[in-house]
């Protein structure tokens, strides 16, 4: 296992931005949840989280059996409490959202989570065991879920994952501020002792192929995430940082993350945003955020566009980075022109069109981009058909390929990819999966 | 202006709320502190029999998010030297003329004792004596309390020592741990007593401990039951009000009641007023907030007396009483429905859910296609507040099903969102009493009624 070296984290500034909800704070809020029947808040969960009930068992200071609730229908509600976009899942569903406020359910959920990992986790009623073998090809939010619903369903599940820590994207891609590494590796560790054979430091195509699996296991699930960040094709792109591995390294060794004084982050999602945040509060003195489209398209959620802001980053719109300028390996600025908003391009957005001769450099020490991923590399690797790149599944989650599943990042060709649906998925497939091997007895 | 003044059987204060015979009445520094903020009058804390004390007096009932939705104690009648007690009670009527000073006695059930007391609270200077024949801890156990109060002989007896000697007036305070609360009001008019109040503490235990199952609260290894008292007693000292109220022989006698029992604000005391209440007492609110709250209990009120035209406290004073009957005497051809106001629903579904599991399942949820849709009927892969909001059926009431249960009115969380709304019913006005006597074999035969409905076109699904 990597060392983890906390104590920067810690006192950075990216330790958890939001506080834990002391008994009182959550007492009162769980007794201002109506207990809706039928709730949209449950509706809007991805995972179908029975809200409600799991609100009142903290209420009734049954917090084991809210727990169990969160836990029965996503595995990895510790992770989801904190880094779902609840604004537009279960907190923009609630009914109190109209004339009052949402209740805070994402902190009620940490609330409960919370103390379940401290004082001990609910048990699982494990079926017996089915005999079956599933492989499932990495370990991130998607391929923990599948591995613990066959789990629970009594098959024997071996998880392959190519780094040296499972947890995908909540380990390595979520910004320690919304989510410590701590708790993506406690929901590992939770798992695996559902029985759970994790193998890290194994990767699909390199260290064994598909006609391997299939000889070994009965049914294979797919939760490979996507590629790395997209190439921009900008002369001095080997100048740019890779905005996941910053926020890679801010988690894992921000002792030896070198932050710029002066940092442009290219990109206006998601990451893009995280990127920011880590530059900004780990000392840049100015931080900024260079956009090709308007803020109308940007992909970054409303909450984190306004906690971007107040953090005092500035925002560059309509304006497209054409070349990094270095001097001795150091980068000295980045040259951008100013774009305009055309015709509506394949994603349905205004294409930006450069505007000729409005070339300008941006004085900038430090370059990183955060400009999405790149598809799923195994998709052709494996021969599987595709979707706009994605792996493409059917309804039940299943590849072109028998009894290949797969979900997560991976399979997003529509909607915003996020943990809460790659938990989902995880858990739909696993229903298909178990079908699958219950069926062909 | 209103003018809240009141003249309770000869005890006058400038408004109608006194303290009750409690805790915050209980020193000659409390009750002045009281009048500086504005209290009208106080029921000193009962002096009388000497007594010892315990810790861990007082437990309560928290609810949802609000706590002390009622109180218990197990706290005696005070503590203090009787002469302490006298002493200050002088002083604070001295300091305070235009205030009512009531003092509360409970002593050992014998003629000289009750003789002595209530010459000795005379010689303060007091505006008037509270019996306390309701304390239903402790006392009780030595024959005091409640144990005369639960038995309208001894009431009536005791209460005729004290007028052998009363110069000022006596307030007779009953208890409601008592089947009939008329018998022992009837004994107090019996025995001359100058007016009642009601109610002291209902007999309660207040939980049991899941950590150490121990009674709460816990006093040194046992509990037991305590006086019951806060915003949880209100509707049961509201009936108890109104029953003796509407009594022949209490009601009759025009003898005033002091009304208390979980007044929190304003609203409660103007319905106490209402149901004929003519001075109000206050405790487990005052032991909640402190002396403050006596602001807005005399703003509300005056600003709803103005709203509502009221000029006086005698004005209010049991307007609503005449409403209050008999299951016998109502309208069985008076009809409501519920109507949800669709604007101003959230659909949290709370009244669908309460309808459909517990009442007459006539709310249905309907999809935006006018079908009726049953709960929980979206995919699983559906996701995201549009999709929920989008999609969320709405909650409407079959009317023609619909038989006024009013629970729908009760569960919904938005204020006017379901209104009861009257509907005729087509059938002339009539009671089960006019049936029973006019028809009394449809009250008594299955078979009657059958054809009585069918005749009324009353249809019960």
């Amino acid at each position: 296992m990597a060392e983890i070296s906390h104590d920067l984290a810690d006192t950075n500034g990216l330790s958890e931005l939001l506080p834990p909800l002391t008994g009182n704070e959550a007492g009162l809020e769980a007794a201002r949840c109506l207990m809706c029947y039928d709730a949209p808040c449950t509706h809007a969960c991805p995972t179908h989280i029975d809200i409600p009930k799991f609100i009142k068992k903290i209420s009734s200071h049954n917090l084991r059996g809210s727990a169990r609730t969160i836990l029965e229908s996503n595995l990895l509600g510790a992770t989801c409490a904190r880094v779902c976009p609840v604004q537009e899942l279960c907190e923009g569903a609630c009914v109190l959202g109209a004339d009052h406020k949402p209740i805070a359910i994402g902190r009620l959920q940490r609330y409960a989570m919370d103390f379940a990992y401290a004082q001990g986790l609910p048990s699982f009623q494990l079926a017996k065991a089915t005999g079956k073998k599933v492989a499932v090809i990495g370990a991130g939010p998607a391929g923990l879920s599948c591995s613990g619903e066959l789990a629970k369903r009594g098959h024997s599940v071996t998880l392959f994952e190519k780094r040296d820590l499972a947890g995908g994207l909540s380990t390595y891609g979520i910004i320690g501020l919304r989510e410590p590494i701590d708790v993506a590796l406690a929901e590992v560790a939770m798992l695996s002792k559902l029985g759970i054979k994790i193998e890290t430091r194994k990767e699909l195509g390199t260290d064994f192929n598909l006609p391997d699996l299939h000889a070994k296991f009965d049914a294979v699930f797919l939760s490979v995430g996507l590629g790395a960040t997209t190439t921009l094709g900008i002369p001095g792109e080997e100048q740019i940082l890779d905005g996941l591995g910053y926020i890679e390294e801010s988690k894992l060794d921000a002792h030896n993350l070198v932050i710029g004084g002066n940092v442009a982050v290219i990109g206006a999602g998601n990451t893009a945003i995280d990127c920011a945040t880590i530059a900004k509060r780990l000392g840049a003195s100015q931080v900024t955020m260079v956009y090709r489209r308007s803020e109308k398209e940007m992909t970054a959620y409303a909450h984190e566009y306004d906690f971007i802001k107040r953090e005092g980053v500035r925002l560059l719109f309509l304006t497209q980075p054409v070349r990094v300028h270095a001097e001795n390996g150091t980068v000295k600025s980045l040259e951008c022109l100013r774009m305009s908003l055309g015709v509506l391009d394949a994603s349905g957005r205004p294409s930006p069109q450069p505007v000729p001769g409005s070339n300008f450099l941006l004085p900038v020490d430090q370059i990183v981009k955060a400009t999405g991923q790149e598809k799923p590399r195994l998709a052709s690797l494996l021969k599987l058909k595709t979707d706009k790149g994605f792996i493409q599944v059917s309804e039940e989650f299943e590849t072109s390929s028998p009894g290949v599943y797969a979900g997560g990042d991976c399979i997003r060709a529509h909607g915003a990819a996020s943990t809460v649906m790659a938990v989902q998925d995880g858990k739909l497939a696993a229903r298909s999966i178990h079908e699958r091997l219950v069926a062909h007895g | 202006m209103v003018d809240l003044s009141i003249n309770f059987a000869g005890i006058r204060s400038p408004n109608p709320f006194w303290l009750a015979s409690a805790p915050p009445s209980n020193s000659g520094l409390q009750v002045h502190r009281a009048f500086e903020a504005g209290w009208g009058g106080a029921v000193w804390k009962t002096i009388g029999a000497p007594v010892l004390n315990v810790s861990n007096r007082y437990g309560a009932w928290h609810f949802g998010g609000q706590k002390m939705l009622a109180i218990n104690n197990v706290e005696l009648i005070s503590d203090r030297p009787l002469e302490v007690n006298l002493r200050e009670i002088r002083e604070v009527k001295r300091a305070w003329p235009d205030r009512a000073v009531i003092v509360s006695a409970m002593v050992e059930s014998k003629p000289e004792t009750w003789h002595d007391i209530i010459r000795r609270i005379q010689d303060t200077g007091a505006d008037g004596i509270e019996l306390n024949y309701g304390c239903p801890h402790g006392m009780s156990e030595r024959g005091m309390g409640s144990a005369v109060g639960q038995v309208p002989e001894y009431c009536e007896q005791i209460t005729r020592w004290v007028m052998e000697v009363a110069k000022i007036p006596v307030i007779v305070k009953l208890t409601p741990n008592i089947s009939d609360i008329v018998m022992p009001a009837r004994a107090a008019v019996a025995a001359g007593a100058s007016a009642i109040s009601l109610i002291n503490t209902l007999n309660s235990i207040i939980g049991v401990d899941l950590d150490t199952l121990e009674i709460t609260p816990n006093i040194g290894g046992k509990g037991g039951h305590g006086g019951y008292a806060g915003p949880a007693v209100k509707p049961i000292a509201l009936n108890m009000l109104a029953a003796v109220g509407r009594d022949p022989v209490v009601g009759g006698s025009k003898m005033p009641i002091s009304g208390m029992g979980g007044i929190s604000d304003w609203r409660d005391a103007a319905q106490f007023l209402l149901l004929g209440a003519s001075s109000l007492q206050v405790c487990t609110a005052v032991m909640h907030y402190g002396f403050r709250i006596v602001e807005d209990l005399c703003d509300g009120l005056s600003n709803w007396m103005d709203e509502k035209g009221f000029a006086r406290i005698p004005d209010v004073v049991g307007q609503s009483l005449h409403r209050v009957s008999d299951f016998s005497n109502f309208d069985l051809s008076f009809r409501a429905i519920a109507r949800i106001d669709q604007k101003k629903c959230i659909r949290c579904n709370l009244c669908y859910v309460a309808c459909n599991d517990t009442a007459h399942q006539c709310i249905d949820l309907i999809a935006k296609d006018g079908t009726v849709v049953r709960p929980y009927s979206y995919d699983v892969r559906a996701s995201g507040k549009e999709d929920a909001i989008r999609t969320r059926p709405s909650v409407q009431v079959r009317e023609e099903d619909c038989v006024g249960c009013r629970l729908c009115y009760n569960v919904c969380p938005v204020e006017e969102c379901i209104q009861m709304i009257e509907e005729p019913s087509g059938r002339p006005p009539t009671t089960w009493r006019e049936i029973s006597d006019s028809q009394r074999e449809v009250t008594e035969n299955w078979e009657k009624m059958k054809q009585y409905r069918a005749k009324m076109g009353i249809h019960i699904h």
